[in-house]
């Protein structure tokens, strides 16, 4: 993401050293602020870590240097804040030192959540889009969904998420579905307020010309208000992983879970793993990206293809 | 008329050369008014206009804003419904007129798709008509030309300049061979060059395709030199103060715009205008 956007506002020079691309693009920026959070991190890590390790030193009695004290904070198995080295030794460890099918494994686990994410996603998409879809075309809808739709996203979602999940196993629904469920509920929110404004985004002047055409609703639907609603769909879209991401995470913890980040964030927490915990959020981080990067792709191939990029 | 030899339209068939002897009404108002229900109280927007344009006709509508000329237009083109006596388009009511996908409207901005080519622009009436393939290239090719737009079919909208757009929206109005084409201030947004440009174009092209054009401006001497017929209209209520026939020959070069003929007749809007009070405030 960065490569690309770094090429872009560099004036048509094909070859540039790469110091000079550095400084055209966002990179460098992004690096620096990278380096300044590692130190930042370090810094607490050692200061957060310090009682614990000084009361060890203390009980064995041992004399013990700044560089021992150090060392020992951002190496103790169960720290208070885990060095970034020691968050990204056990992602290593984690991903590619254990086979993906064993419960240890984080891909394991992020799968689980990914699969439920992407469900929830796709679910809350379609569900979304018929949702604005009636909205435009019906008054009626219009005032009366989408108070309710509105109204459904000030409901904490981790409080409903438990009711939604112990009513659907109540009526025999379990597994993937009730978790993508509460992705759904997140994600068809910024759907439906994307593409109500998208498939009104048409001009009067655009829709009295389809008038004059004598273009049927269908017509005048397909040729007009989808393909303008189109920018603010990819836009919406993005919002909605990210969010289906939260909802998936979200529905792992209540349910005692035994797979997915989620359940992995809650029994880090039961036994005091924290850099169990933290791996799972840089996962869960990383997956946000990752799914944030597609859609982002997606949205530009569709302008292209409408040459709406100049 | 009077140009036979440059009249090489292939679309033209022969019941067009045979009404030309004998001009058909297109549009017969009577009586017509339009009232709007705003918040400020009614505003009449049309009052008793009575009207009739022949076929062939070159009609500008000319007055300040708020005359109803736009509204007028709109009317014919059933985008407006009037609230007092009768219009008549090609001996229809103006819905039947537009089911029948009897005129092509040009509006003030040219209103094209972004998303789509220049030549899909000018091919979306015929899709919505559901003409066959074939038919749709060959006609969008051929209104292309007579907008001089040929080469820019593979183009984007935002590739063209503001003048080229609107040729391609006239384009787009002329596709499916509707005999009337309504025109909102079609050139309004356009800088004096381009406008004048424009002009010829259109002359030219009313030449070539002998269409009736109802034409809205609030430019004297762009009315004075389309236009066979000038309506001058005044607001508040929007009504017609004056119907000027041009003594003008069809044939016209730009610097017609210097004989005092057509100074004569651009005097005469300008008086009309100024009795019908629009410029007070």
């Amino acid at each position: 993401m960065t490569s690309a956007a770094g090429t872009l506002p560099a004036g048509g020079a094909g070859r540039e050293s790469l110091a000079a691309r550095l400084a055209a693009g966002n990179a460098l920026p992004i690096l620096i602020v990278v380096a300044a959070i590692v130190v930042v991190w370090y810094g607490f890590a050692v200061w957060l870590n310090l009682p614990w390790q000084l009361s060890v030193y203390e009980r064995a009695g041992q004399a013990w240097t700044a560089t021992d004290l150090v060392r020992d904070t951002l190496a103790q198995e169960r720290p208070v804040l885990p060095g970034p080295h020691q968050v990204l030794a056990e992602m290593w460890r984690t991903t590619f030192e254990v086979a993906p099918t064993s419960r240890r494994s984080l891909l394991y686990h992020a799968w689980i959540t990914l699969s439920s994410t992407l469900l929830g996603f796709v679910l809350g998409t379609l569900l979304g889009i018929v949702l604005a879809v009636f909205i435009v075309h019906n008054r009626a809808m219009d005032k009366s969904v989408m108070p309710w739709v509105v109204a459904s996203q000030t409901i904490p979602i981790l409080a409903i998420a438990p009711m939604i999940i112990v009513v659907l196993n109540a009526v025999g629904l379990t597994g993937l579905l009730p978790k993508a469920l509460i992705s759904t509920y997140l994600s068809f929110f910024p759907v439906v307020v994307g593409m109500v404004k998208g498939l009104r985004a048409p001009e009067t002047i655009q829709l009295d010309l389809m008038r004059t055409y004598n273009s049927s609703a269908a017509q005048t639907f397909w040729k007009l208000r989808w393909p303008s609603a189109m920018p603010y769909l990819f836009t919406s879209l993005k919002v909605a992983v990210a969010i289906s991401l939260v909802g998936a995470i979200v529905g792992e913890l209540p349910t005692g879970a035994v797979a997915g980040l989620g359940a992995r964030l809650l029994a880090g927490s039961y036994y005091g793993q924290t850099i169990q915990i933290w791996s799972a959020l840089f996962m869960a981080a990383a997956l946000a990206a990752v799914l944030v990067a597609i859609v982002g792709a997606g949205h530009r191939m569709v302008l292209k293809r409408m040459g709406m990029t100049p | 008329m009077n140009a036979p030899a440059s009249h090489i339209e292939p679309a033209t068939t022969t019941p067009a050369a045979g009404q030309a002897a004998a001009p058909a009404t297109v549009i017969a108002a009577s009586g017509l008014g339009l009232t709007f229900d705003t918040n400020d109280g009614p505003v009449h927007a049309l009052s008793n206009v009575d009207l009739a344009i022949d076929k062939g006709e070159f009609v500008s509508f000319i007055g300040p804003s708020g005359c109803g000329k736009t509204t007028f237009l709109r009317v014919i083109a059933d985008l407006e419904q009037p609230t007092e006596g009768t219009i008549l388009v090609n001996g229809m009511t103006p819905r039947a007129a537009r089911e029948a996908r009897s005129y092509g409207y040009v509006f003030q901005a040219a209103g094209l798709f972004p998303w789509r080519t220049i030549e899909r622009n000018v091919a979306l009436p015929l899709e919505i008509m559901g003409y066959p393939k074939p038919e749709i290239a060959q006609r969008v090719g051929r209104t292309l030309s007579l907008v001089n737009l040929s080469g820019f079919e593979k183009k984007f909208p935002w590739q063209l300049s503001g003048g080229m757009q609107q040729r391609a929206s006239i384009a787009r109005a002329l596709a499916f061979d509707a005999d009337l084409l309504l025109m909102d201030e079609p050139f309004g947004a356009l800088d004096e060059i381009v406008r004048d440009h424009l002009n010829e174009q259109l002359l030219e092209l009313w030449a070539r395709t002998r269409k009736t054009i109802c034409f809205v401006t609030h430019s004297i001497p762009e009315a004075v030199y389309l236009s066979t017929k000038i309506v001058v209209m005044s607001p508040r209520p929007g009504r017609v103060t004056d119907v000027i026939h041009s003594t003008l020959p069809r044939e016209r070069p730009l610097d017609i715009r210097e004989s005092p003929e057509f100074l004569e007749i651009a005097a005469r809007v300008r008086e009309g205008l100024r009795a019908g009070h629009s410029y007070d405030d």
